[in-house]
């Protein structure tokens, strides 16, 4: 009974501050609002006894939104919420669309005979996943490993200001690049 | 608390993402709409797991990689909105266009529009 009810508080909680992102006017709020969401969609996975997985998405999401805020008042359009603007563009279509999906998302939901339970949780669903990841499913994680530090180089690629022009020259012949620091050893 | 509980919540996280991706006219705001959509998946794909096949680990892995997924969109988001802001000064999404018809009105030397004028 008490899980129903942290259930459904959460859920609410959930919507209602992921819907505040998009109303309120400060990005830094916004932000917050989604953080909200997140650590309110996190204690769900704790309630089904994913224990690793609910602290880690606690964990990520409030650290991804400490990185996310300095971004979002980097590119701010509206500081603070000071200036009452307009930010969105077809609203009442955006709002149609995801009103229809939410409509077909949730007749499915209740349509779909869902298949019965096989079996019941682990003990430990952690070690389950540990033994999955490091076992049968080793798979899946080496491509999230090579995918999380092809991501790394890609993000420090896409974001620094000089490219091999301006480091190779404009025909890319010069031998040593031209660097404000240079790398290697001896410099 | 039953598997419809759940996935009524991951679809209501999904939807109000969507409306934030399609309607936010800020890069930083469509990540957050798309970090939304994720969101629901991460809470539909546990509750497949608890209530459909808790002996078996896949909705757990299934979980693990769409929290990869999170990371990995909110890292290239943020690289890509930094180098679109370097090379032209755009944090719009309206103000990136280059693919779409709108730029028709603007520039005389599109190919499409001078077929218009004719």
């Amino acid at each position: 009974m008490a899980e129903t009810v942290v259930f459904a508080v959460c859920a609410v909680g959930a919507v209602a501050s992921g819907a505040a992102v998009f109303v309120v006017d400060s990005m830094a709020r916004a932000t917050f609002a989604l953080l909200a969401s997140f650590l309110f969609a996190a204690v769900p996975l704790l309630l089904l006894e994913l224990s690793y997985l609910g602290v880690l998405v606690i964990l990520m999401m409030v650290m991804e939104m400490m990185v996310m805020v300095v971004f979002m008042i980097m590119y701010m359009m509206n500081p603070a919420g000071l200036m009452p603007m307009s930010m969105v563009h077809n609203k009442a279509g955006s709002l149609a669309v995801a009103a229809v999906t939410f409509a077909v998302l949730a007749a499915g939901v209740f349509l779909v005979p869902w298949p019965a339970r096989e079996g019941s949780p682990p003990a430990d669903p952690t070690r389950q996943l540990a033994e999955a990841i490091m076992g049968p499913h080793m798979l899946v994680m080496m491509l999230v490993g090579m995918v999380l530090f092809a991501t790394m180089v890609a993000s420090v690629v896409l974001s620094t200001p000089r490219g091999r022009y301006d480091r190779y020259g404009d025909d890319l012949k010069r031998t040593r690049p031209d660097d404000p620091i240079g790398g290697g050893l001896g410099r | 608390m039953t598997l419809e509980a759940f996935l009524l919540l991951a679809a209501a996280l999904f939807s109000v993402g969507l409306f934030g991706a399609l309607s936010q006219q800020s890069v930083v705001m469509v990540m957050m709409g798309l970090e939304l959509m994720i969101n629901g998946v991460i809470v539909a794909a546990a509750a497949l797991w608890y209530f459909v096949s808790p002996e078996r680990p896949d909705g757990q892995v299934l979980v693990l990689v769409a929290i990869t997924a999170m990371a990995v969109e909110m890292a290239a988001g943020f690289a890509v909105t930094t180098a679109i802001f370097r090379a032209r000064d755009i944090d719009m999404v309206d103000a990136a266009d280059d693919l779409g018809d709108r730029r028709q009105e603007q520039g005389q030397e599109h190919g499409q529009s001078r077929e218009q004028d004719r």
